[in-house]
């Protein structure tokens, strides 16, 4: 990734320097856009048992979602949000070779990460207390228990692999907060930064599909 | 060309803004009395928050044609995959019976 011979083969014009770095950034970054073209695929086959079952049990889906904390639903949307908007400072920062800002920025989406599965982590206990997770001991209050399981089934699946995603996101932040610390990302190299970034992105994206279609049902 | 230390970085705060004024939009939509309209806002609001991460924070509006029919690719999969499910679940004679 040191801006000279393997990664820029995917230029046939440039001859050196400025043009070719940029080229290697697209090229390195459609891998990673390929892998989250097959992790769409992933989602999207819970995404389409969701809409057999919602088309199915409307009424049900609609009363099931309502057991769902809207207000910490709505604050980890925010908290996700923001992590993204610290994730794209980051990308910048590197892209201007501003090692400090870079830093800073990885370390707040870090944190906003954190703090996004500390709220999920909370939302889950009370659940668990209520006893929705869907296990031996399920236990719900109003009419057509089964059809309100495949619900909270769904939400546990949805919440629950966008979760290790969102665990695996940490970790790989980590790991270049630490490169980053050492000074190993510039305005030449940062293509690290910026598949990370996607990969942090699409989770974001996948939640923003995810909070309708699981906390915003019916009329509240 | 994807030069992207020349973005500004209030370019990153608008979209931030523009996102958070979306997620309002799509809380309060679920107190409004507009029945089955409501899966179509609500949807709607996801779909135009996505494009604004995809376009602005994912870069995908700096990226060349290769990149682009790349992730055009991927996003009709899964309206395949899903178009259908869908179809072979609604013209079934007994489709989903309710579980005992």
């Amino acid at each position: 990734m040191t801006g000279t011979s393997p990664a820029s083969y995917g230029s046939r014009t440039s001859i050196q320097g400025e043009d070719s770095h940029h080229l290697s950034l697209e090229t390195q970054s459609m891998g990673m856009w390929l892998f989250l073209m097959s992790e769409v695929m992933f989602f999207g086959a819970v995404f389409a048992a969701y809409i057999v079952y919602r088309h199915a049990y409307p009424r049900v889906f609609e009363e099931a979602s309502n057991h769902l904390d809207l207000v910490l639903g709505s604050l980890n949307t925010a908290i996700l949000l923001t992590s993204s908007l610290c994730m794209a400072l980051s990308v910048n920062a590197a892209a201007r070779g501003l090692s400090r800002p870079l830093v800073f920025f990885l370390v707040a989406t870090i944190l906003l990460g954190v703090a996004f599965l500390g709220v999920k982590f909370i939302e889950y206990s009370h659940e668990f207390d209520q006893h929705l997770f869907p296990g031996g001991d399920f236990r719900y209050g109003g009419a057509n228990v089964e059809q309100a399981k495949l619900f909270f089934s769904l939400y546990f699946t949805l919440t629950g692999l966008h979760a290790v995603h969102m665990l695996i996101g940490i970790l790989l932040l980590v790991v270049l907060a630490g490169l980053a610390g050492r000074g190993s990302y510039g305005p030449g190299d940062y293509a690290a930064v910026e598949m990370i970034g996607l990969y942090w992105h699409f989770v974001d994206v996948v939640w923003i599909f995810i909070f309708p279609l699981l906390y915003l049902v019916g009329p509240r | 060309m994807n030069d992207l230390s020349r973005i500004p970085r209030r370019t990153y705060v608008f979209v931030y803004l523009g996102l958070i004024v979306l997620l309002a939009g799509t809380v309060a939509a679920a107190y409004l009395p507009i029945g089955s309209f409501h899966l179509v806002i609500t949807v709607g609001i996801a779909i135009a928050k996505a494009v604004l991460v995809i376009l602005f924070f994912m870069h995908l509006r700096h990226m060349r044609e290769r990149t682009i029919f790349l992730v055009s690719g991927g996003v009709l999969l899964l309206l395949i995959l899903i178009a259908l499910t869908t179809v072979d679940y609604l013209t079934r004679a007994n489709s989903l019976s309710i579980m005992p």
